[in-house]
């Protein structure tokens, strides 16, 4: 037919030409949608950290006045340049939960799943563009709903990023539980919708399209990591929905699913009967745990990629990463409950949680002596990746062991709203997955943008990040062990804790350290795209598919033909070939192609099935129910 | 087409969907495997809400000696008063405490209304008349599924009709339903049956399976309308009509859950 021809044409002829908008706006190119992921989730990082070092600088010097702070949150959040004290809540709030949601979720899992999915399992696109456009939008849509919730009267969200009841559940709490509350419950709506079209879209991508040859046993361990990291997302989120949709609830419709007769002091008690903030932690914990995961496994994952290459060695045990990887993810669905041993839980309960927590303790211990032992006696090459892969697994460890502390319920209930508490989250799963992020961007960055990025630059950035981090976090276990409370404005009327002065200083001091090295990293990764040594096509001579792709940024990956697998990621070094390293699409010789010849797709072509008779009303059910053979 | 048996091993080495299903389908099953998570939660905080409170003792009904299709509102009237008018059943039954704060209803006592049978005793009977709907609804779709898979198209559109009418008789079911229990008196933070917790619960859950429900009859209504433009049989195949079919029997299996925990229960 002509106008199918004609059709085929201006679809030729669009490919070649895009517009501004769709090229860089409403992009539906998952590589284009990975680079709207990552400069989204880096300046929410930004926003995040500069957060974190206003609030530092109160916890260092609640006495002194910085003109700054008052230029910045204007005079209402900061008389006299020192920090409001329920902003300062507020800004712990929305530290948490931009690092937790819009960083380290979006920006981490969204960045990478959309670059490597296609790229690694030798796809065109994602399964569905379109939706793919649409989970960026909505994040960005989320984002925007968030930060906005800064310029409300009332100020944003003040009550902790696990924004528990009743604080979040009554609007008149306090100020911070009106409308920034409300907004960020929009905003988390927002991005649960973005999360869900992204995880089934990550899903079906690595579920259906691989390429010919691309077996789950060959995925690279990114692939597997982050599918994984989309079924938690998908299975945990939806139950946070659930939540939010109650304390939306509660909130609005005047309902009392968290709330009870609580007695306030000068409002006598509350008109609500028969709930229960515990409930909201329940259901809050079930997302919130597997979310560690689902920041972590992604960072696991590119740690694994980064970690053989530069070692030229095929990754230790790679049956033993994947089933750790499931391991890791089934049992994060059955230990939330680590998280409210201080609650009122039955005791037996709390047993329960403790055994599942510890447990965990397995497949993280397997994935760490994997790297190791990958590491081992391996040919190093420390690339600025390599350098942060292997901060990441330092992180791990030291992060690690202080979980298996805070996972023990009696410790627990020593240890729980301690510094000890803040430390070991941000070191096991802030910083090792933030430097699993910055391995992935200094990996592929000559795959995204066609340069290489400043490497003596990297070093540094490197080496002030990890300093600084240890520097801040670490002396909080010391804190935390002697008990100072978490979440608390200022020290100075509890003078127990006076003599911590000095650690909170060089805390502060460390994290204004860590604060410039980002800049080092931005100034690095903007000025890279543009003045960056032109990239090779395989910089790394890494194995894997992503590397057969033209450095150039074409539709559809790949000019000709999709590559054929015939190996598995990890042929570093393999003695029986000439050069250290064998890519996934190339064949030994006289590699049979035959053995992978698969069954044609039947499920579209209804055309020769047989076609049932329309007798009567039990004959089509029947048939329904029969084994379509043909 | 001939398709011969092929090893495990090939069927996921890549080249192929594992399950031999385009990826929309495969995207329906994993919506709908996380919708199924956003209805556990629900009904997990209906669980944990629900069994904080004491159930009505089975003594208690048993001695109002309620009949079926009884006039209650006749039996409960005070001697001396029309009672045609007013309701006389809630007030009598919160004086005998059988409806009260501190136990939960029986939904034999709480939904036992009929249209055009007013005052009379009919536990669940509407209740079981809307599943019934929406489980005639779901046959209706599998016949339209099916009559897509042969190419139907005008057996399609007929199937697909009667799928619509039928969602739409749900909701039409459901608004009486609701109508019915707000003029008795509950609102999300009040209930004359018993604990507020009750009404709350019973708006958000059936709101929220109610709200899945319309979305379904919009998506049919835009598949019905595809059809009749012959978008389908253009494409050369139904698809289309496969996918809404997976998540209309989804939101019915769902009913069946929200029934049995709110109802039966």
């Amino acid at each position: 037919m002509s106008t199918a021809v004609a059709h085929a044409n201006t679809e030729e002829h669009h490919h070649h030409k895009e517009s501004f908008i769709s090229k860089y706006v409403f992009s539906m190119d998952h590589k284009m949608i990975s680079k709207q992921f990552l400069i989204t989730g880096i300046i929410m990082g930004l926003i995040g950290m500069g957060m974190s070092i206003a609030f530092r600088l109160q916890l260092a010097y609640p006495d002194t006045s910085f003109p700054i702070l008052e230029w910045l949150f204007g005079s209402k959040w900061a008389p006299d340049g020192k920090l409001d004290a329920g902003y300062y809540m507020a800004l712990v709030t929305m530290h948490g939960t931009i690092m937790v949601f819009y960083v380290l979720t979006a920006g981490l899992s969204g960045t990478f799943a959309n670059l490597l999915l296609p790229l690694q399992i030798g796809a065109r696109d994602m399964a569905s563009p379109f939706m793919n456009m649409l989970s960026y939008w909505f994040f960005f849509l989320s984002s925007i709903v968030l930060l906005s919730s800064l310029f409300v009267e009332t100020g944003p969200a003040s009550g902790g990023w696990t924004i528990y009841p009743p604080l979040s559940a009554l609007p008149k709490a306090m100020p911070g539980s009106g409308m920034g509350m409300t907004l960020w419950l929009v905003a988390i709506i927002l991005f649960i919708a973005s999360s869900l079209l992204g995880g089934i879209n990550y899903i079906s991508t690595v579920l259906n399209m691989r390429t010919k040859g691309m077996s789950m046993t060959r995925l690279p361990l990114t692939v597997w990591a982050l599918f994984l990291t989309a079924v938690l997302g998908l299975l945990s989120f939806p139950v946070l929905l659930g939540g939010g949709l109650l304390l939306l609830f509660d909130r609005g419709f005047g309902t009392s699913f968290y709330l009870s007769d609580i007695y306030l002091g000068s409002a006598g008690a509350l008109e609500h009967t028969g709930g229960s903030p515990v409930l909201f932690q329940h259901l809050f914990w079930f997302l919130g745990h597997p979310e560690v995961y689902i920041i972590i496994m992604p960072a696991l994952g590119i740690t694994s990629e980064v970690i053989a290459i530069n070692s030229r060695k095929p990754i230790f045990g790679y049956t033993a990463m994947v089933i750790s990887l499931l391991g890791i993810a089934f049992l994060s669905f059955i230990v939330w409950g680590h998280h409210m041993f201080i609650t009122g839980m039955n005791p037996l309960l709390g047993a329960v949680f403790l055994v599942t927590t510890l447990i965990i303790a397995v497949p993280s211990a397997v994935k760490t002596f994997n790297y190791l032992a990958t590491l081992w006696r391996g040919n190093i090459r420390f690339t600025n990746a390599m350098m942060f892969a292997i901060g990441l697994v330092s992180f791990f460890i030291s992060g690690g062991l202080t979980g298996i502390f805070l996972g023990n319920a009696t410790l627990d209930i020593q240890l729980h709203d301690t510094y000890f508490v803040v430390g070991h989250f941000h070191i096991v799963m802030g910083c090792a997955a933030i430097f699993g992020m910055l391995a992935g961007i200094y990996h592929w960055f000559p795959k995204m943008f066609g340069r290489m990025m400043n490497k003596p630059l990297g070093y540094l950035h490197f080496w002030l990040t990890f300093i600084s981090a240890y520097l801040v976090f670490f002396p909080m276990h010391f804190i935390g062990l002697a008990g100072v409370p978490r979440r608390y404005y200022a020290f100075t009327l509890l003078p127990e804790y006076g003599v911590w002065a000095d650690v909170n200083v060089l805390m502060t001091l460390a994290a204004i350290l860590g604060g410039i090295a980002q800049l080092l990293f931005i100034y690095n990764f903007f000025s890279s795209i543009f003045i960056g040594k032109k990239a090779s096509q395989n910089p790394w001579q890494a194995n894997t598919l992503e590397w057969t792709t033209p450095v150039e940024r074409i539709h559809g990956n790949w000019p000709g033909e999709i590559p054929t697998v015939y190996r598995w990621a990890y042929d570093y070094s393999n003695p029986a070939y000439e050069e250290d390293f064998k890519m996934q699409n190339v064949p030994d010789e006289g590699q049979d192609v035959e053995l992978f010849e698969t069954k044609k797709q039947s499920v579209l072509s209804t055309n020769d099935e047989s076609v049932v008779e329309n007798t009567n009303f039990f004959d089509l059910i029947r048939n329904w129910f029969k084994p379509r053979t043909a | 087409m001939s398709t011969q048996t092929i090893p495990k091993s090939r069927t996921w080495g890549g080249g192929n969907s594992p399950f031999n299903v385009s990826y929309g389908k495969l995207m329906m099953w994993v919506f709908l495997l996380s919708d199924a998570f956003t209805f556990s939660s629900l009904l997990i905080g209906y669980g944990a809400i629900r069994y904080s409170n004491p159930s009505t003792p089975i003594e208690q009904i048993e001695s109002l000696d309620l009949g079926f299709g009884e006039n209650i509102q006749e039996k409960f009237a005070a001697p001396g008063v029309d009672a045609h008018h007013g309701e006389h059943f809630i007030p009598a039954l919160r004086e005998l405490t059988v409806f009260s704060e501190h136990q939960w209803p029986s939904p034999d006592l709480v939904f036992n209304h009929f249209p055009f049978a007013h005052g009379l005793h009919l536990p669940l009977i509407f209740v079981s008349l809307m599943t019934l709907i929406l489980i005639l609804s779901s046959v209706t779709m599998v016949l339209g599924v099916e009559a897509g898979q042969r190419g139907d198209e005008k057996a399609v559109s007929k199937w697909m009709l009667y799928t619509i009418i039928g969602g739409f008789m749900f909701l039409g079911c459901q608004a009486w339903e609701w109508t019915n229990f707000i003029t008795a008196g509950a609102t999300p933070w009040a209930n004359p049956y018993g604990p507020p917790s009750f009404a709350a619960l019973f708006f958000l859950v059936t709101g929220f399976h109610g709200f899945h429900v319309f979305s379904g009859v919009v998506l049919n209504i835009i598949v019905y309308i595809n059809n009749l433009k012959g978008t389908y049989a253009k494409r050369g195949h139904y698809e289309m009509v496969e996918k809404v079919g997976l998540y209309w029997h989804f939101v019915d299996l769902v009913w069946v859950f929200v029934f049995t925990f709110f109802y039966l229960i």
